[in-house]
């Protein structure tokens, strides 16, 4: 707009006389009208992007309430709190893997559909998750890796998966009556010392749900008389419905848990003998030699069954982000590269073709080279779309892992408004984001020159 | 004294003229009269704010309609939704303050106080405040010896909820302090279900916690002053809450697994959706409306509260929040506002309806609409002691921000409830920085 309306100014004045001050005066006139056709843009471009970087500049000098200058204060404590680092570390994780990760996807995915039919479909169905806001997307990514496998539907399938190839315990998560002889190892249910052939060894359990034991379940009874080679017991479930009764004893109303393994586990470790329960709870393990048992119900009985990852705890809280991010963004790389893709010229790639060379060949030696302008441009833009990360940061993690998912935009927004209201350390912060960004934003200008003067 | 003398002479008058009116029915109301004399103020007009919108709003309007046709005077009533400091701020700037306003923040009762904003309480209205409120109530609204405030809407944070059926199921009972509580959720969880569902993703749960301990194992004044950082939060009262605290959230068999992930709504659903796998959960009266929103369990039926468990013998103890009227300008008919806000005869103009829980003593509970709603009432007038959320009156970098702080530590106690000292200095480098 401005150039061409400058043009013809500029000719018409070349036209008129040759005069030194009108030459002088034109330059003026020239100088007023380009001012005037720029002043929109520099206004705008003054109060939108000069006068909020001056004043963030001077912001972060003063303390919170913006009324006492501090100096370097803001500077000293923003490189001295943990969370900084935190947000640092993960800002470098993230700039690492997800403009690389995205790249590599959208290259591979816009290589490939290139050769195949029903292309633009499977190119649309890869860019929709661009079509979706961040916000949402972290909210859909935040229902699918939840931890409870009837929430999360990653767990879900997980869990899934793993019922397939295990079968879940009778009794699961079921634990012993306090203060009842009893140890609990590592899963594993036994007696409290050794028991010898010809006594009983009793086993009050309780965390059993009453509805979620098998149908065939009785009354418990007292268990019967052990012979000389024999020890005996009863396993039940130590809680009556609607509570009530003795901890610890076999009585009206309280269950006895059939099918449940109990074996003898001789001095060495070994099992001597086992038995299984039946329908009233009773067990007896028979032919036993003398000597002293550890009576033991082994894990097998209770195992809780695969529970799924704790896809949002601190350690994979990260991971499962930039999964989310990538998801979005490769769309974004696929399209440009396919754009890219499009304008290389063909015969370069059918000439290497029709000299042997192989697939990879092509790819490698031809089409890369030819699409390495337009990769590197998608590359640095997701850099610094990624180095500003916030929605997915703020909305996928829960409370107790947000800490750990910190990444520095988002220390900007808690420090300045989520709560901390300490707008100078927040200006600081943002800097220390506008530093950051820098680089990649001046490889880009650059490269949008070179290319202008190509 | 001027002020009160004048008032003293005016009184008699003003309720010969409210008798004249009513006899010759030029009110037009024809409704009830509440008996109050509080003046003849026709052609007077007040304006009122608060946060209340809505359904609060219609309720509130119909208290105020009582005042319109006790006093003749014409109320208008706007809110400011949750933007109280900047628009009262705004208004007191430009000289046009609402005659009355009514606040959720303690603290910005005390800034307006302390900056000469609001008007003390005149002797009328303090003498009505007495008869009606208990001394907890009284301290709330009172700054540097004056008392400003009425408290007009008060909420409880000390009721623990259970699913009635699983605890009858467990033969679990309503335990009536600390040892108790813990063995019931025992007696649960040995059924087979988790004793408690925590939500603590995020930490303003575990802080309310943490203030319903401390508020009984310290008492009332080391609560004031460690809410104010008079006390460094390394003070042993600090850490004999916390190990009370330990001995629930170092005892994984009580209580549902994963709480560090679970939202506080989840924890909700937990105890009373569906598919419920635990028994209770705490948190104040406003999971009444979580259980209604959910749909599965009716509060009142099966879904039912019992107060936060004594602790060392302590007395009842409630903390909490409220709503505080104000005057913010100095005439007659702005007193007459604050001294019938204090009359247990205008929070019973909308008690019956719902929605709000009165901590003037002498309202009559029989009005509530139903058993939790006097329950919850009952609890909060019965209090020996009354302290507002701790959580809500430290600066909110400390109290009130996600991911740090009080919310924070308090989450990083519940994973590792062992480390007091630690979790102790943590908590007083927080409050160093933020106070």
């Amino acid at each position: 707009m401005t150039q061409s309306a400058v043009a013809p100014a500029e000719t018409s004045t070349g036209r008129g006389g040759p005069g030194r001050s009108s030459r002088a005066s034109s330059r003026r006139r020239m100088f007023l009208i380009a001012l005037i056709f720029l002043a929109p843009a520099l206004l705008l471009l003054g109060a939108l992007v000069a006068y909020p970087i001056v004043y963030t500049v001077v912001r972060s000098f003063f303390d919170a309430s913006g009324g006492q200058f501090v100096g370097f204060d803001n500077y000293v404590e923003m490189f001295t709190r943990d969370s900084t680092f935190t947000a640092i570390r993960n800002n470098i994780i993230w700039v690492i893997v997800a403009p690389v990760t995205c790249t590599i996807l959208g290259l591979i995915f816009a290589v490939l559909l290139d050769r195949i039919r029903w292309a633009t479909a499977f190119k649309l169905i890869i860019f929709m998750p661009m079509a979706i806001s961040m916000l949402a997307a972290g909210v859909i990514f935040r229902m699918m890796f939840q931890e409870n496998p009837n929430l999360g539907v990653v767990n879900a399938a997980l869990v899934g998966i793993n019922s397939w190839f295990t079968d879940e315990s009778a009794y699961p998560g079921a634990n012993v009556r306090a203060d009842s002889g009893l140890i609990v190892q590592g899963g594993t249910i036994a007696s409290d010392g050794a028991v010898e052939p010809g006594t009983e060894q009793n086993f009050p359990l309780v965390g059993i749900r009453a509805d979620s034991i098998p149908e065939e379940a009785a009354q418990a009874e007292e268990p019967g008389s052990a012979g000389s080679d024999e020890i005996t017991g009863t396993v039940w479930l130590d809680v009556i419905r609607g509570g009530g009764g003795e901890n610890g004893e076999i009585e009206d109303g309280k269950s006895g848990l059939p099918g449940i393994r109990v074996d003898a586990v001789a001095d060495d470790g070994s099992i001597a003998a086992s038995a299984e329960t039946d329908a009233e709870g009773q067990y007896q393990i028979t032919g036993l030699a003398d000597g002293s048992y550890t009576i033991a119900l082994p894990a097998s009985n209770f195992t809780q069954g695969y529970q799924g990852v704790n896809w949002l705890g601190e350690t994979l809280i990260t991971a499962v982000i930039i999964l989310s991010y990538v998801w979005i963004w490769a769309g974004f790389a696929m399209i440009m590269i396919a754009s890219g893709l499009s304008a290389i010229d063909r015969s370069l790639q059918e000439a290497a073709r029709m000299d042997g060379a192989s697939e990879w060949k092509v790819f490698t030696k031809i089409t890369a080279p030819l699409l390495s302008p337009v990769i590197i441009v998608v590359f640095v833009t997701l850099i610094i779309n990624v180095l500003k990360i916030f929605d997915l940061v703020y909305v996928i993690p829960p409370g107790s892992s947000k800490p750990a998912a910190n990444v520095i935009a988002v220390e900007m927004w808690t420090v300045s408004f989520g709560g901390g209201n300490n707008q100078g350390l927040g200006s600081a912060l943002a800097l220390l984001l506008l530093i950051l960004v820098l680089p990649s934003m001046i490889i880009n200008v650059r490269r949008f020159r070179e290319e202008r003067s190509r | 004294m001027r002020k009160s003398l004048q008032h003293r002479l005016l009184l008699p008058v003003a309720s010969l003229g409210v008798v004249g009116l009513v006899l010759t029915g030029c009110t037009g109301g024809g409704g009830t009269d509440t008996g109050n004399d509080l003046g003849d103020f026709s052609g007077e007009t007040l304006e009122v704010s608060g946060a209340w919108s809505g359904a609060e709003q219609e309720n509130f309007e119909a208290v105020l309609a009582q005042f319109e046709e006790d006093t003749g005077a014409t109320v208008n009533y706007t809110s400011f939704g949750d933007q109280a400091a900047t628009t009262l701020g705004t208004q007191i700037e430009g000289g046009s303050p609402p005659n009355v306003a009514l606040l959720a923040q303690p603290a910005l009762l005390q800034s307006l106080a302390r900056d000469g904003n609001l008007i003390p309480l005149s002797d009328n209205a303090r003498a009505a405040v007495e008869d009606n409120y208990s001394e907890s109530w009284i301290d709330l609204g009172t700054v540097d010896g004056e008392l400003y405030g009425v408290w007009f809407k008060g909420s409880n944070k000390s009721t623990v909820w259970y699913n009635a059926d699983l605890y009858d199921q467990a033969g679990a009972e309503v335990p009536d302090n600390w040892d108790s509580f813990l063995e019931q959720l025992q007696v649960i969880s040995d059924s087979g279900f988790a004793g408690i569902s925590i939500g603590a993703d995020v930490g303003w749960p575990l802080t309310d916690w943490f203030e319903n301990v401390y508020l009984r194992t310290a008492g009332g004044d080391m609560y004031d002053q460690l809410t104010n950082h008079e006390i460094p939060w390394t003070d042993p009262s600090v850490a004999e809450a916390l190990e009370v605290l330990a001995e629930l959230f170092g005892n994984q068999a009580l209580y549902q697994e994963g709480a560090v992930q679970r939202t506080f709504d989840d924890s909700v659903t937990q105890v009373f959706g569906a598919d419920p796998q635990a028994a209770t959960v705490y948190e104040g009266d406003f999971v009444a409306g979580n259980i209604a929103d959910d749909g599965n369990s009716v509060v009142g039926e099966n879904a039912l509260f019992y107060d936060f468990p004594a602790v060392n013998d302590s007395e009842p103890a409630v903390v909490g929040g409220g709503d505080v009227a104000v005057a913010l300008v100095d005439d007659e008919v702005t007193d007459a506002l604050m001294q019938f806000l204090a009359t247990p005869e205008a929070a019973e103009i909308w008690v019956p309806n719902g929605g709000l829980t009165s901590p003037n003593s002498n309202v009559d509970t029989s009005l509530y609409p139903d058993d939790i709603s006097r329950q919850i009432a009952e609890a909060l007038t019965g209090a020996e002691t009354f302290r507002f959320d701790m959580s809500d009156l430290t600066p909110s970098a400390f109290g009130g921000t996600p991911g740090q702080g009080f919310w924070q530590i308090m989450i990083s106690f519940l994973q590792d409830p062992s480390d007091i000292p630690g979790t102790q200095q943590a908590l007083e480098d927080a409050a160093v920085a933020a106070y």
